[in-house]
């Protein structure tokens, strides 16, 4: 345990290895003393537990009917109460955290690179090529996020892909314009010089020497924007056309809640409890990693 | 003759290049969402039995044989001229629908913006000057609050506490149907054209339904207004003129809002503009919950029903006023910041 500590602490790393994992302990340490990071963690962590072993926490099974069960109140029996086709509802929220985590995981994924690239290319090459992208990049930021993402559900159908396509092209524009800032100051560089002068090529030096740079930044915006993410699937399934019944996707719960709600509340309030407490968790770690991470 | 212009002008015939730009950009973007839709629009028209020669007039009619630069040519033409092409829905043309409906998005986007000013600047300013005191926790729960909750949510639980168990405000809707015909549409902001024909029981009633959905819009509008309102007052707050008026003898109150809310005023138009776009978003699905018949509403009732016209042109019509905010703030910005200019 010593052994280890010493090794990430040490100011003579040897190793970039080495370097690495020491610069993540101390980035660790900063966010420890961040309480509600820790608690914004802690959340997503959970998320992630509930997610991965949803069928072992569920009660019941999450699309079971049981007409003669139908909106039951909140009991010891089922705890968040049942909906209007008799289905637990807790079970079906944990089982929705899997739904609400792939549609957050593939938009990410799609969208950091996306933007990351275009991003990086336009601030270092500059000239036409920042001037073209970085048009794009407003065109799709002069749009409402959640508008654009409807006109395009319209064209390809409601449906979890499709709303998930929708959102990924709405959502890259901030990164681009983060990782655009970012090159604009790296580009100029000693090191980028350094490396140009040994002949590496654009490619190379904006693959293995920009965009590593930028990945902080990158990785901050993506934390905050997560939560944006989560309410923006949520809000096309509650209008319909995000993830379909049976489904047991948050928003279109509090969607067939909707009917309900003056007397059988709990249909639509557990699911909206569930979304609130998880994009709060995403903001708190946000938070909490753009002051560990971002030196600005 | 370039030297003639002043730089002023210049700049703002630059930014209006970019803002031509981005429009065109904009139509673009609907053109092609309007082409890949894997309706065939043709079939559409003639229907699926069609013989093939009534099929290819209808194709040469709507202008679908022409090359694709053609046809975008002839769609800025229309879009210029106002003309989104007909509602399937509603069958009326898409821009007369338009032109019913906004105002009522207009109405509920005023006014939670306002609530937004009226609380958020006074709880920013409060948060910057009592750092980590009472003030500031409250503005950073509301900050967190307003950027986690689901805004259809947050109506629909309003909706339950105070209209269903409280009573406090009437329920979905813009008005109650008893008084629906009282009041001739002038403005189309209703509470403005009951007060212009003295009609004060039907305001009443039309205020009660509109204050629980501009609340919920007013608490999002809040919680970046104050967010924003914090960092600025932040910074004027080190600079060296804040000093200088306190060693003149002003009293801490004239510093903060005398001083430095008056410079913090500028970026923050440009903040409250953006609300205000902001808010044009959020009516989409806040007008669902409430039933608010405004142009989010439109848009999606089109859209559940495949009413193609009706959606982008609803969509066009958003990302314009989008546009229009942007370049108007920036406007502001410069007119008011001589730093700017």
């Amino acid at each position: 345990m010593a052994g280890l500590f010493a090794y990430l602490t040490t100011e003579t790393p040897a190793s970039r290895r080495q370097a690495r994992f020491g610069q993540a302990y101390r980035q660790w340490l900063a966010l420890r003393k961040n309480p509600l990071a820790l608690i914004g963690l802690i959340i997503v962590v959970t998320l992630l537990l509930v997610a991965a072993f949803a069928p072992l926490i569920a009660p019941y099974d999450p699309l079971a009917q049981n007409l003669s069960q139908r909106l039951l109140p909140p009991s010891a029996t089922h705890w968040f109460g049942t909906d209007a086709l008799g289905r637990d509802i807790f079970s079906r929220i944990v089982h929705g955290a899997r739904i609400t985590l792939a549609i957050v995981v593939l938009v990410v994924i799609s969208v950091g690179p996306v933007g990351l690239l275009i991003g990086t290319v336009a601030g270092y090459f500059g000239g036409w090529v920042d001037t073209v992208l970085m048009r794009v990049t407003d065109v799709f930021l002069a749009f409402p996020r959640l508008v654009l993402a409807l006109a395009f559900v319209a064209v390809l159908g409601p449906g979890i892909e499709n709303a998930v396509i929708a959102i990924a092209c709405t959502a890259w524009p901030p990164y681009a314009r983060v990782a655009r800032a970012e090159t604009l100051v790296i580009r100029n560089a000693d090191y980028i010089a350094a490396v140009r002068l040994q002949g590496a090529g654009h490619g190379r030096i904006i693959l293995g020497h920009v965009v590593p740079m930028c990945l902080s930044s990158v990785i901050v915006r993506t934390t905050l924007d997560m939560a944006g993410i989560i309410l923006t699937a949520a809000g096309l399934g509650f209008l319909g056309l995000g993830a379909q019944p049976p489904l047991p996707e948050w928003g279109a719960m509090i969607a067939t809640g909707r009917e309900f709600i003056f007397d059988q509340w709990w249909v639509a309030a557990f699911p909206g409890l569930a979304i609130c407490l998880v994009a709060l968790g995403f903001n708190l770690l946000g938070d909490g990693l753009r002051d560990v991470l971002d030196a600005h | 003759m370039s030297h003639a212009l002043s730089r002023g002008a210049r700049t703002v015939a630059r930014e209006l290049v970019t803002v031509l730009v981005t429009i065109l950009g904009l139509l673009a973007v609907t053109f092609f969402i309007a082409r890949v839709m894997p309706v065939d629009p043709v079939l559409a028209v003639v229907g699926d039995n069609a013989r093939p020669d009534v099929y290819e007039k209808a194709r040469q009619d709507m202008g679908l044989d022409k090359p694709v630069l053609v046809q975008f040519w002839i769609y800025l033409q229309k879009v210029a001229q106002g003309d989104f092409g007909k509602s399937v829905l509603t069958s009326n043309l898409v821009i007369d629908d338009i032109k019913r409906v906004f105002p009522a998005t207009l109405e509920l986007a005023t006014l939670g913006t306002l609530i937004g000013i009226c609380l958020g600047i006074p709880l920013g300013v409060l948060a910057a000057t009592k750092q980590g005191r009472w003030p500031d926790h409250i503005a950073r729960f509301i900050g967190l609050f307003g950027y986690s909750i689901p805004i259809f949510w947050l109506g629909l639980m309003g909706l339950l506490i105070f209209y269903a168990k409280l009573g406090w405000v009437s329920g979905p809707g813009r008005i109650a149907v008893s008084y629906q015909d009282f009041v001739q549409p002038i403005t189309g902001v209703l509470l403005l054209d009951c007060a212009l024909q003295g009609e004060w029981e039907a305001f009443r009633n039309a205020a009660s339904h509109l204050i629980l959905p501009s609340a919920v819009l007013g608490l999002f509008s809040t919680a970046y207004i104050s967010r924003m309102t914090r960092s600025f007052m932040i910074t004027e707050l080190q600079q060296p003129y804040v000093m200088t008026a306190r060693v003149k003898g002003l009293s801490e109150r004239r510093v903060v809002w005398g001083h430095a809310l008056r410079n913090a005023i500028v970026p923050l138009l440009t903040v409250i503009a953006l609300s205000y776009a902001n808010l044009l978003e959020g009516s989409v699905l806040t007008e669902t919950v409430f039933a608010w018949p405004g142009l989010g509403r439109y848009i999606t009732n089109s859209l559940l029903n495949a009413d193609m016209n009706a959606v982008l042109g609803g969509t066009i019509v958003v990302g314009l006023i989008f546009v229009g905010i942007n370049l108007l703030s920036d406007m502001i910005g410069r007119a008011f910041d001589p730093r700017a200019r």
